[in-house]
Order: C-alpha cells, then sequence, then structure tokens
C-alpha cells in the first residue's frame, strides 16, 4: 500500500499526461452533430432550378443522396467543388446543394462560372433550415440514406484525402446499410 | 491629506466595482421589440447563456457570426410566440447538441464536469490530513536495550535508522570536533 502511495504522483502525472495528449489531437471546432440517425429535417423552401414552387424532403433523391451546405461567399466551397464536379462526372453519388444565406443572383453566377456539380440546389436565404441542420457556416457536408436518415456529417472543407479516407467509406456503409 | 486619502479610497471602491461588474462590451446590437420588460430581460439572459457554435469562445449576445445573429432571431421569435426557456433550450440542444450550454446538464457524460472539482478537493483535503497526521505521529528516537538508538524514519520507503553504541560514540566525537554542543545522547531525550 504505501509503495503504491509512493508511484501516486507518477500515476497521476500519466493519467494527465494522457488526457493532454489526446486533447492536443482533438479538433475542438467541429462539433458533433446530434442529428446524426435522425430524418432529415422538413423543409419547405425554392430551388435555384424550379422558381417559386416551394420542395420539401419528399422531392428529394430515394436514394442515398449528399447535401452539400454551399455558398457564393464560401472560399472552401470554391475548393471542394472539384471533387464534386468528379464524383458527379464519375456518377458516384448524386449530391444536393443547399445554398446558404446567399443571394439567388450570386449562386447562378458562381454555379455557372465553377462548375454545377448539383443536381438540386435548395435555396435557404434565410439560414433558418440551416439552424434546423445543426449548421453553423458552409461547408458542411451530410450523407443521408435512402429513407432520409442523415448518417454522416463532415463540417468543414472536403480535399480528396478526406474524399477518399471518409467519404467514400460512409458512401459504402449507406449503401451496404440500404441493401440489408 | 486626509482628503488625498479618501479620494484614494473611493477610487479604489470604484476599480473595484468595475472588476466585480464587468460590462459586457461586445454586445452586438439588434432591434428587436418587445412587449414587455421581462421578455426582454430573458432574451438578453438566453442569448448570454447560449454558446456560439461558429465563435466557439463567444455567447450568443457577443458573437458577430452569422448564426449567432440567426440564433439570436429565433430566440427572439420563440420569446414572442410564448416559448418558455426549456423549450429553447430544447431546440437548441436538438440541432447543436450539448456543446451550446454554457452550462452543462446533468448526465453521465458530464457527471465528472460536475462533481470532479469536488472530488480533487475532498482528495486534497485527505491528503493534507495524512501528511499532518504522519508529522504529529513522528516517533522520538528510542534508545534500545544493547545502547544503540532507533530514530524511526518518517519515510515509507527507508528503513528506521538504528545507531549502535559504537556509531553514537564516533558521532558524539565528531560534534564535539566541529564545536557543536549538541551530544546524541540528547536524541533519546523527552
Amino acid at each position: 500500500m504505501s509503495k503504491l502511495k509512493l508511484f501516486l504522483p507518477v500515476i497521476i502525472f500519466f493519467v494527465l499526461a494522457i488526457f493532454m495528449w489526446r486533447g492536443l489531437y482533438q479538433d475542438s471546432r467541429t462539433l458533433p452533430s446530434v442529428l446524426i440517425d435522425r430524418p432529415l429535417p422538413e423543409f419547405q423552401l425554392r430551388s435555384l432550378e424550379l422558381g417559386d414552387q416551394l420542395l420539401s424532403t419528399a422531392d428529394l433523391p430515394d436514394e442515398p443522396f449528399i447535401l452539400n451546405i454551399w455558398g457564393s461567399y464560401c472560399l472552401p466551397c470554391l475548393q471542394e467543388n472539384p471533387i464534386f464536379m468528379a464524383a458527379k462526372d464519375q456518377q458516384i453519388i448524386p449530391i444536393i446543394g443547399l445554398n446558404y444565406k446567399d443571394r439567388d443572383e450570386s449562386a447562378r453566377n458562381w454555379l455557372e462560372i465553377n462548375g454545377n456539380p448539383f443536381e438540386l440546389n435548395i435555396i435557404d436565404d434565410s439560414g433558418r433550415y440551416g439552424i434546423d441542420l445543426g449548421v453553423y457556416g458552409a461547408p458542411e457536408t451530410f450523407l443521408v440514406d435512402a429513407n432520409g436518415v442523415i448518417r454522416f456529417k463532415h463540417i468543414g472543407v472536403i480535399n480528396y484525402q478526406i474524399w477518399e479516407d471518409e467519404i467514400m467509406p460512409a458512401i459504402a456503409a449507406v449503401r451496404a446499410g440500404g441493401d440489408s | 491629506m486626509k482628503l488625498f486619502e479618501r479620494m484614494l479610497g473611493l477610487s479604489l471602491v470604484c476599480v473595484l466595482l468595475y472588476l466585480a461588474f464587468p460590462v459586457n462590451s461586445h454586445a452586438q446590437v439588434d432591434v428587436y421589440d418587445f412587449e414587455t420588460v421581462e421578455q426582454e430581460q430573458r432574451f438578453r439572459q438566453l442569448s448570454n447563456e447560449f454558446r456560439c457554435p461558429m465563435c466557439q469562445n463567444a455567447n450568443l449576445s457577443s458573437s458577430p457570426g452569422g448564426v449567432a445573429a440567426d440564433l439570436r432571431r429565433e430566440i427572439y421569435r420563440m420569446i414572442i410566440e410564448g416559448q418558455t426557456d426549456t423549450q429553447i433550450e430544447e431546440f437548441m440542444l436538438s440541432r447543436y447538441g450539448d456543446f451550446v450550454l454554457y452550462r452543462p446538464r446533468l448526465t453521465t457524460q458530464t457527471i465528472l464536469l460536475w462533481f470532479g472539482p469536488i472530488l480533487f478537493l475532498l482528495a486534497g483535503i485527505w491528503i493534507g490530513w495524512n501528511v499532518i497526521r504522519n508529522s504529529a505521529s513522528r516517533k522520538s528516537p528510542t534508545r534500545n536495550g544493547d545502547g544503540s538508538v532507533t530514530v524511526a524514519n518518517n519515510s515509507h520507503a527507508v528503513a528506521d535508522v538504528v545507531i549502535s553504541a559504537e556509531e553514537r560514540k564516533r558521532l558524539n566525537r565528531l560534534l564535539a570536533e566541529n564545536d557543536l554542543p549538541t551530544n546524541a545522547n540528547d536524541m533519546t531525550g523527552r
């Protein structure tokens, strides 16, 4: 017992060291989403493509799809656009855009200049739907399964490595889950 | 001189008061009309208590972030609609999770967060008490039958020191050489 007491400071040191070591590599800027495994919240919103017609979750694909929160003001969105363009060309997965707190005209210009990887662009100009999604800034990317349930979320820019290491496996997992 | 001292005292009180009640000088300015003062107070309190998910070290009332303004607008809407504070908290929690609360809920995950400080305090008291008790029970050296002296060592790692009669004589000699008044036999005193 007295031997144990002698080593107590060393034990405390190591416990603290482990916690702090882990803390070094924890990204506190990305919040875990509470919406994982919950259905995509309902909405009644316009789209860039269909004029004043209001769309709802029923207008979204019946298969797994990516929901990307973007804006023409958002520089990282420009960075990840080529990845989505490539995904569109290779027909990997349908990508739906949520044009977040943007102006319609700026959004259309942006898509014209940089390419449009989105099948559909839902307009959330007030940011109200973004709040329902727990969004706090573009870009954020959700993966929704065939039943309309959110299965995965990535906060921040997607680069090729993240696409290969995180998004593609998540897509595979969602597809596998849908078959069973 | 008396006046000077009074002025000094008064300014000191002012400084202390200023430090005691820090003014939130970074509050964002929104123009909202409230029906009652109570609604306005609730709005201020709620936007002070929720943390902005974007500028993570700011509350909603002081964050310049776009989403913070949106969330303040939602809080305003819910207050005007007559929703309770609990309903508003539930709204925030179901979208942004526990993160938005500056005052975390008591759950199995946060139990250490809530009671950790008390735990550490108790551990500190326990350690302190042990240290005091140990030093109080420090044994005085005892003279053994064969003329040697045992000095009980307080450290748990080192065994008690036994000085034989011969060593005691040598110690006395050394002490005498150094002209010190102490006699090793004094160690057995009391």
